[in-house]
C-alpha cells in the first residue's frame, strides 16, 4: 500500500503550476508519499479512544522539539558557579523563567511535555498489549517501539540533569554509579559515563550534547522507521483482524478509510482534547503535584549535601522498583548490578512480546479469562511498583504490609506474567474473530 | 467491568496517599494584596536580606507590587545602585559558612523548594519562621521545633519576644515583644507571601493567560468535533 512506486507521478494541466508540479514530482515522490502515507493509506475505520495516543505522541514530539530549541537559546549547561554563589546551569533556568520573555511558557511546556511523552507512550504500548498489535505481521513496528521507549528514557534521564537542581544531580549520581556495580569493567566505565570522579561539569556537558543531538536524531529515525514499517504492514484495530483479507474491486480493504481526511480530522479532535489536559496543568500545576517538577530540585545542586530520600520522576518509578527489588548478592557479583540487569530485562523484555504471546487470538475482545486477569493484574502491579518508586524503601503501606517484600513479590509477577505467557496464553479459553472489523 | 477496571486501578493510589509527618500551620493567602506584599518586602529587606540573597529578583520587579520605582529607591535598595540589579548581598558565602556553619541559601526559590508532603512551602516557613526558642545549648542560642539544630538565630526576637519550650516540649512565650502574637503573625504571614510572590512572579498571568487559552481550546474543540462528525456521517 505505501510503496514509493506503486503511483502514477502527477501530469501537468498545462498551467504554470501545474507544470512546476509536474517537474518537482518527477525529481521527488511527492505524490506517492502524500498518497502512499495519507491520502490512500488505508486504516481500518473501527479506530477507538486507544488509537488516539500515536499520533498524540508525535504532538508532543513537536511540542518537545520546538519549545526545545527555544530554550537551547538561553539555557546554559554550566556547573561552575556565578557571582552569586549560584550554579550557571540553574541560574540560566531561572533566567528563563523570569528574564526570557515567555520563558516560563516555554520551560513549563517542555516540563510537562517530558510527562505527557510519557503518558501518552505508556497508553500507546498499553494499546498494543490489549489489541495484540505486536503479533505477526507487525513484530517490527514493535521492536521499533520498543527501542524508541528506551530511547525516550535516556532523553528524559539526560535532560533530567541539566537544571542542575538537587535531585537532578542526586538522581544522575545514582543512576550511574549503578554502572559501577559491573564486574571488572564497572568502575572505569562509571568514570567514563560521567567524565568525572563525580557528577560534574564534563557529565553535564555530555549530557547538554546527548539531550538536544545525539539521542533526538535516533530517536527520529526510528520513529521515521516504525512508521515505515507500520505502512507497510497495515494498522491493527481493536477486533485484531485484518483489514487487507477483504478488499474491494479497487483492491482497497473494505473495512478501511483513507488515513487522510478521516483520521486526521478525528486525531485533531483528540490533539484538542489533550492540549486542554495539557494547558491545564501548564497553567494551573506545573509541578504537578511534586511528580512532574520535584521540590527538591529548585535547590541547586549541591555535591556535599545528599537528599534523605533521592526518588526518580515518576515515569521511570516502576523500573526503579525492579531495580530495588534485587537485593540479593548472586554469584558474588553485588546486588546493584542485578538491580540494573532487572531494570534493563524489563524493558527489553517488551520486545519478544510478539513470540510469547501464544493465542490464536490477538483483541482482548476475543480472549479468555486468563489474560483478562492477568493483565488487570499486571497494570495494578506496574501502579503499584510505580507508586512504591516514589517512596523509601522503608514505606509500610497502612502501618502494616511492608513495601520492599510487596515490590519484590510485583516485580517477579513483572516478569512471570511475560516468561509464562507461552504457556496460559495458548491454554487460555478464546471467542472466534469476526471476519470483519465491528463498529 | 471498564468502571471495576477503572476503580481497581485507582484504588492503591487513592488508598497509598495518606502519610503521617510534622505538623505544619496553614500560612494565610496574601497573594494578590498588595498591601500585604509591601509588608512582606519591607520586612524582607529589612531582616532577611543582610545574609540571604534573592539573586534572581530585581528591583525594579517589586513595580508588580504596586511600588513606584522611586518608593523602591528610596524605601527598599539599602546597597544596590541601579533599579535592575537583582537582589544580592554584601556578605561572602565562605565567610557566612564559617560564622552559621553553612552558607544561607538564597531565597528566591525557597518558598517552592520546601514544599513537601506535608504541606506547601509557604505553610513550612509560616511555621518555621514562628517555631524559633531559646536554646543554651545550640551556639547561637536558638533552637527551632521543626528544623532542629538550626544555624539560623532568630533574627525577628525583638518582633516575637522569648519562646521558650515548656515541660510538654510545647512553645511558650516567655518573653513577650514588641508586637503581639496575633500582629507577628501577621507580620510573618505578609513575609511568607512575600517569598511565595518571590518564587513566581508570573503565577497571577499564568493563571490568567491560562483561562484565555482553555476558552480558546474549548471552540476549538467544537470547531474541531464538528468538523470530524461532518466527515465522518457516511462511514459506519
Amino acid at each position: 500500500m505505501a510503496s514509493n512506486t506503486n503511483f502514477e507521478k502527477y501530469k501537468s494541466d498545462g498551467t504554470l503550476q501545474g507544470n512546476l508540479l509536474e517537474w518537482f514530482d518527477a525529481r521527488f515522490p511527492a505524490t506517492s508519499m502524500w498518497r502512499g502515507h495519507l491520502s490512500e493509506y488505508y486504516a481500518p475505520k473501527n479506530f477507538n479512544f486507544w488509537y488516539f495516543f500515536g499520533s498524540l505522541a508525535m504532538l508532543v514530539l513537536v511540542i518537545q522539539i520546538v519549545t526545545g530549541i527555544f530554550l537551547v537559546m538561553h539555557y546554559k549547561p554550566d556547573a561552575s558557579l556565578n557571582a552569586n554563589g549560584i550554579p550557571v546551569a540553574f541560574a540560566s533556568v531561572e533566567y528563563i523563567m523570569r528574564d526570557v520573555n515567555w520563558g516560563w511558557l516555554i520551560r513549563y511546556m517542555h516540563s510537562t511535555g517530558a510527562s505527557a511523552f510519557f503518558v501518552v507512550v505508556y497508553l500507546h504500548m498499553f494499546r498494543g498489549m490489549l489489541y495484540g498489535s505486536y503479533r505477526q505481521p507487525r513484530e517490527l513496528v514493535w521492536i521499533f517501539g520498543t527501542l524508541i521507549f528506551l530511547c525516550l528514557m535516556a532523553e528524559a534521564f539526560m535532560g533530567y540533569l541539566l537544571p542542575w537542581g538537587q535531585m537532578s544531580f542526586w538522581g544522575a549520581q545514582v543512576i550511574v554509579n549503578l554502572f559501577s556495580a559491573i564486574p571488572l569493567i564497572g568502575e572505569p566505565l562509571s568514570i567514563w559515563i560521567r567524565g568525572d570522579f563525580v557528577v560534574g561539569d564534563a557529565t553535564l556537558n555530555r549530557f547538554f550534547s546527548f539531550h538536544v543531538i545525539a539521542v533526538p536524531l535516533v530517536l527520529l529515525g526510528l520513529i521515521a522507521a516504525h512508521i515505515l514499517a507500520l505502512h507497510e504492514v497495515g494498522s491493527n484495530n481493536p477486533d485484531g483482524v485484518e483489514i487487507k483479507k477483504r478488499k474491494d474491486m479497487h483492491g482497497n480493504p473494505i473495512d478501511g478509510i483513507p488515513f487522510h481526511p478521516y483520521y486526521t480530522v478525528k486525531d485533531i479532535v483528540g490533539a484538542v482534547v489533550f492540549l486542554m489536559v495539557f494547558s491545564i496543568i501548564v497553567f494551573f500545576a506545573p509541578e504537578g503535584g511534586g511528580y512532574f517538577l520535584e521540590y527538591n530540585n529548585f535547590l541547586p545542586a549541591d555535591p556535599l549535601k545528599t537528599p534523605p530520600h533521592i526518588a526518580p520522576v515518576w515515569y521511570f518509578t516502576p523500573y526503579y522498583s525492579l531495580l530495588r527489588a534485587m537485593v540479593w548478592p548472586l554469584f558474588g557479583i553485588d546486588a546493584k548490578f542485578w538491580g540494573v540487569v532487572a531494570m534493563g530485562a524489563g524493558v527489553v523484555i517488551l520486545a519478544f512480546l510478539p513470540w510469547l504471546d501464544r493465542s490464536p487470538v490477538k483483541s482482548i475482545r476475543y480472549r479468555g479469562p486468563i489474560f483478562k486477569t492477568l493483565l488487570t493484574l499486571f497494570v495494578i502491579s506496574f501502579f503499584v511498583l510505580g507508586f512504591l518508586g516514589t517512596q523509601p524503601p522503608s514505606y509500610v503501606f497502612f502501618g502494616v504490609v511492608p513495601g520492599a517484600p510487596v515490590a519484590q513479590i510485583l516485580s517477579a509477577y513483572y516478569f512471570l506474567f511475560f516468561l509464562t505467557m507461552p504457556w496460559w496464553s495458548k491454554i487460555d479459553k478464546y471467542k472466534p474473530e469476526p471476519d470483519r472489523v465491528t463498529m | 467491568m471498564k468502571k471495576l477496571l477503572t476503580a481497581l486501578l485507582f484504588a492503591p493510589l487513592v488508598a497509598f496517599a495518606s502519610g503521617a509527618g510534622l505538623h505544619l500551620d496553614k500560612a494565610p493567602d496574601v497573594q494578590g494584596d498588595q498591601a500585604a506584599l509591601q509588608s512582606g518586602a519591607r520586612t524582607f529587606v529589612n531582616y532577611c536580606l543582610n545574609c540571604h540573597g534573592a539573586s534572581f529578583v530585581r528591583y525594579n520587579r517589586l513595580t508588580d507590587l504596586g511600588l513606584t520605582e522611586q518608593q523602591i529607591r528610596d524605601n527598599l535598595m539599602f546597597t544596590a545602585v541601579k533599579i535592575a540589579e537583582p537582589m544580592r548581598i554584601a556578605a561572602r558565602s565562605d565567610e557566612q559558612k564559617l560564622w552559621f556553619g553553612a552558607a544561607p541559601p538564597d531565597l528566591t526559590l525557597v518558598a517552592r523548594a520546601r514544599a513537601s508532603e506535608e504541606g506547601s512551602g509557604a505553610d513550612w516557613l509560616y511555621t518555621y519562621l514562628r517555631s524559633f526558642y531559646v536554646d543554651e545549648k545550640r551556639p547561637t542560642g536558638w533552637n527551632n521545633t521543626i528544623f532542629s539544630n538550626v544555624g539560623m538565630p532568630h533574627v525577628l526576637w525583638q518582633l516575637q519576644g522569648l519562646q521558650v519550650l515548656n515541660k510538654d516540649h510545647k512553645l511558650e512565650l516567655a518573653v513577650p515583644g514588641m508586637l503581639s502574637p496575633a500582629e507577628y503573625d501577621k507580620q510573618i504571614g505578609d513575609l511568607v507571601g512575600f517569598l511565595v510572590w518571590m518564587s513566581e512572579p508570573d503565577v497571577a498571568f499564568r493563571k490568567r493567560l491560562g483561562l484565555g487559552v482553555l476558552a480558546f481550546l474549548v471552540v476549538l474543540f467544537g470547531v474541531s468535533y464538528a468538523l470530524k462528525k461532518a466527515y465522518w456521517k457516511d462511514i459506519r
